[in-house]
């Protein structure tokens, strides 16, 4: 500046020395701030994407399932022999349906029904579910028997993990649970457009089975929407009127603040401890029956409560003063001021805390399992107070399996509640955002 | 002649001492916020259709004396008021009177435009729907614009009555706030500061509607501004830590106050 300076220069007097501020030192601080953040960020997204990777490619092959497409003769002469099905109606239900599907598939293949050893290889490439595949259909029309139909029947997991590219197949053959001879029928029959991945929807709709391929999370599924019915028909009424007594009418003194502390520590307890509680109290002294989705409706909503309570309180908190006092100066009781005023605008709050711990109540896995929810239950639940499964527990109870083909149906299960959690929580901000007031 | 003339003269100040009627009548008015005392023993009558304003530094205890007359130091737990407030006569603390029935007879305008987040309607239409004022649509739609035009905001919100009120301007909030207290039909209006967040225009706008709404409601107004307090009331009520330093007619007050601590304020040597 000097330098250049007009020939005016002289009489401008001198700026005065400028003074070291840490200007430099604060942006510094800034930026290293900065960068501390998008570190914690990127390692957060890492995270994020590694689990979803990992369970997505795990466990998207377990909403296809392997197929085997055949023609079926319903064989009087195995089903029904002396024809007895119009007098003995437990004839049908019990009658060996695996052989009638063996035989088809024998019949497929063109093996030698007489070979013993081979038909029980054959039999072990379908699943133990073509039994009451069959027979559903059977009992359902029972004019099929003695006819050819084409039914698209079950494959064996171990069937389905082959074709799917799971299982490594150069092992020798002893050391794998699917023979050579299976392999070469395996190719034999997806030449002939018999073998085949179709979609699932057995995944969803099945109940607990001890073979993979049959096993689905229907009843961990009613179980769970049981539970989350309770859940939320309880601890929303409950939750929000104790908040409101606490926030609005109750004195402050000692006793209100020892509640205050109580439900803070509320929300820290670990979650088995109120399965402990459930156990004793709903169980053992209410008599309530074990595995029931009530009782562990009952359970996870006590496990919510302190969340709806603190998230509802926050929410009250948060409504400005001035709006209350409005109210109040109009002559609206308390009463009136709080239901048309200050609940109104609290609630995209107390929303989002409800459905954030329905969200972690759906997620809950320990107290279910000391109620007894963790049990093989095949058949739907018709009321609460029959046994379900939820679905963390289905997915700890298939984690456990050692079948190749639970590994993918454990990450699909997974998917599952994941998919759940994300309509919970996009449910949450649509709600917030159709309450969200301006004030 | 002379005689006569001074009856008269006698006559028309006795007229003028008997026309005056207290609406509010505070006495001995004490109040207590735990352990500290905000108010001492203040003895002030607020003349009916009048505009009282109460003047004084900050923390001196106007906005608390304001808060008594209608009992909202009600909703603050600490707070104790002692002594005796009467409006009309009763006493406005006595276990009999309903807090409810009390605020809907003396109404409030808050220091912060606070109107609803809800439509301008809304706004206007609560208070006499909780206190079931208006029988139905038709006579509801007739309080709200009643009450509009009172406030001197009905040509500007006519045609958005179903928009909402915190789209309002500060000023608009703030007429829309004092539409909503006049829609209950109180007796008195309490106004606490109601120009302190608005620009100059806005503030002349709110005063021009004080001054109307004098003929009809009693108006007690705590204000920071000294022109305020001259241009809007008729008495004035000096506060100074907790007391009441005097109370006189405002041209008075703002000409010859007795008190040199009301000199003092209004001169601007402290506060």
């Amino acid at each position: 500046m000097t330098n250049t300076a007009s020939p005016l220069a002289g009489a401008v007097p001198a700026r005065p020395a400028r003074r070291d501020i840490g200007i430099k030192r604060r942006y510094a601080a800034e930026r290293r701030f900065r960068i501390y953040g998008i570190a914690a960020i990127s390692f957060g997204l890492l995270f994020l994407f590694l689990l979803l990777w990992s369970v997505g490619s795990k466990g998207y092959t377990a909403f296809q399932q392997t197929m085997i497409t055949i023609p079926v003769e319903f064989s009087e002469q195995i089903i029904d022999k002396d024809n007895e099905r119009d007098t003995d109606p437990t004839k049908l239900m019990t009658a060996n349906y695996p052989v009638v599907a063996r035989n088809a598939l024998a019949a497929a293949l063109g093996a030698d029904p007489g070979d013993r050893q081979q038909m029980r290889e054959i039999g072990r490439m379908l699943s133990e579910g073509v039994r009451s595949q069959l027979r559903n259909m059977v009992v359902a029309d029972p004019s099929i028997i003695g006819t050819t139909q084409t039914v698209s029947l079950l494959a064996a997991g171990e069937i389905d993990s082959a074709l799917k590219g799971q299982m490594n197949l150069d092992v020798p053959e002893a050391n794998r649970r699917i023979s050579d001879q299976q392999v070469g029928w395996m190719e034999q029959l997806t030449e002939a457009g018999a073998l085949a991945k179709e979609f699932n929807t057995g995944i969803f709709f099945n109940g607990a089975s001890s073979r993979p391929e049959a096993a689905g999370v229907g009843v961990a599924l009613i179980g769970s929407l049981y539970m989350m019915g309770i859940v939320l028909v309880l601890s929303l009424p409950i939750g929000v009127a104790a908040s409101i007594y606490l926030e609005e009418f109750a004195p402050k003194n000692r006793w209100t603040d020892l509640i205050e502390v109580n439900i803070n520590n509320l929300a820290a307890v670990p979650s088995i401890v109120y399965g402990l509680l459930g156990l004793s109290v709903f169980i053992g002294f209410a008599g309530l029956p074990r595995s029931a989705a009530l009782v562990g409706g009952l359970v996870l909503t006590l496990m919510t409560l302190p969340t709806i309570i603190i998230a509802t309180r926050a929410a009250l908190k948060a409504v400005p003063p001035s709006i209350r006092a409005a109210a109040l100066g109009l002559g609206a009781s308390k009463m009136q001021t709080i239901f048309h005023h200050v609940l109104p605008l609290a609630m995209p709050g107390i929303l989002t805390g409800t459905i954030i711990g329905l969200a972690h109540a759906l997620g809950e896995t320990a107290p279910l399992l000391l109620i007894g929810m963790v049990a093989f239950v095949a058949n739907y639940p018709t009321t609460p107070m029959d046994p379900a499964t939820a679905l963390p527990v289905q997915i700890y109870m298939w984690a456990n399996e050692a079948e190749r083909a639970f590994v993918e149906r454990t990450s699909g299960a997974i998917i599952i509640l994941l998919l759940f959690l994300i309509v919970m929580n996009v449910g949450a901000i649509l709600l917030r955002r159709r309450f969200e007031r301006r004030w | 002649m002379n005689m006569m003339s001074d009856a008269a003269v006698e006559k028309a100040l006795d007229k003028k001492m008997n026309d005056v009627s207290y609406k509010m009548i505070g006495k001995d008015v004490s109040v207590y916020y735990g352990d500290k005392r905000a108010l001492y023993d203040v003895n002030l009558n607020v003349r009916e259709n009048t505009v009282t304003a109460l003047i004084g530094p900050s923390g001196c205890g106007k906005s608390t004396f304001l808060r008594c007359l209608n009992r909202m130091n009600d909703t603050i737990e600490s707070a104790k008021v002692t002594g005796r407030i009467t409006l009309d006569e009763e006493d406005i603390y006595d276990p009999a009177i309903d807090v409810v029935e009390l605020r809907a007879r003396v109404g409030m305008v808050f220091q912060k435009p606070n109107p609803f987040p809800k439509s301008i309607y809304e706004n206007i239409a609560y208070g006499p729907r909780i206190h079931g004022l208006a029988r139905n649509k038709a006579e509801m739609d007739q309080v709200v614009e009643a009450s509009l035009q009172r406030a001197g905001l009905w040509n500007e919100a006519k045609d958005r009555l179903h928009e909402s009120g915190t789209g309002l301007s500060g000023g608009q909030q703030q007429r829309l706030c004092i539409a909503r207290a006049i829609a209950v039909s109180p007796e008195v209006i309490l106004m606490d500061e109601p120009c302190s967040a608005l620009d100059p225009i806005a503030t002349a706008k709110v005063e021009e509607l004080i001054h109307e709404l004098r003929t009809n409601y009693t108006i007690v107004i705590v204000t920071h501004s000294m022109q305020q307090a001259a241009r809007v009331s008729q008495r004035t009520a000096m506060f100074h830590l907790g007391h009441l330093v005097e109370e006189d007619d405002t041209d008075k007050m703002f000409t010859n106050p007795n008190d040199q601590r009301t000199q003092d304020y209004i001169m601007g040597r402290f506060g």
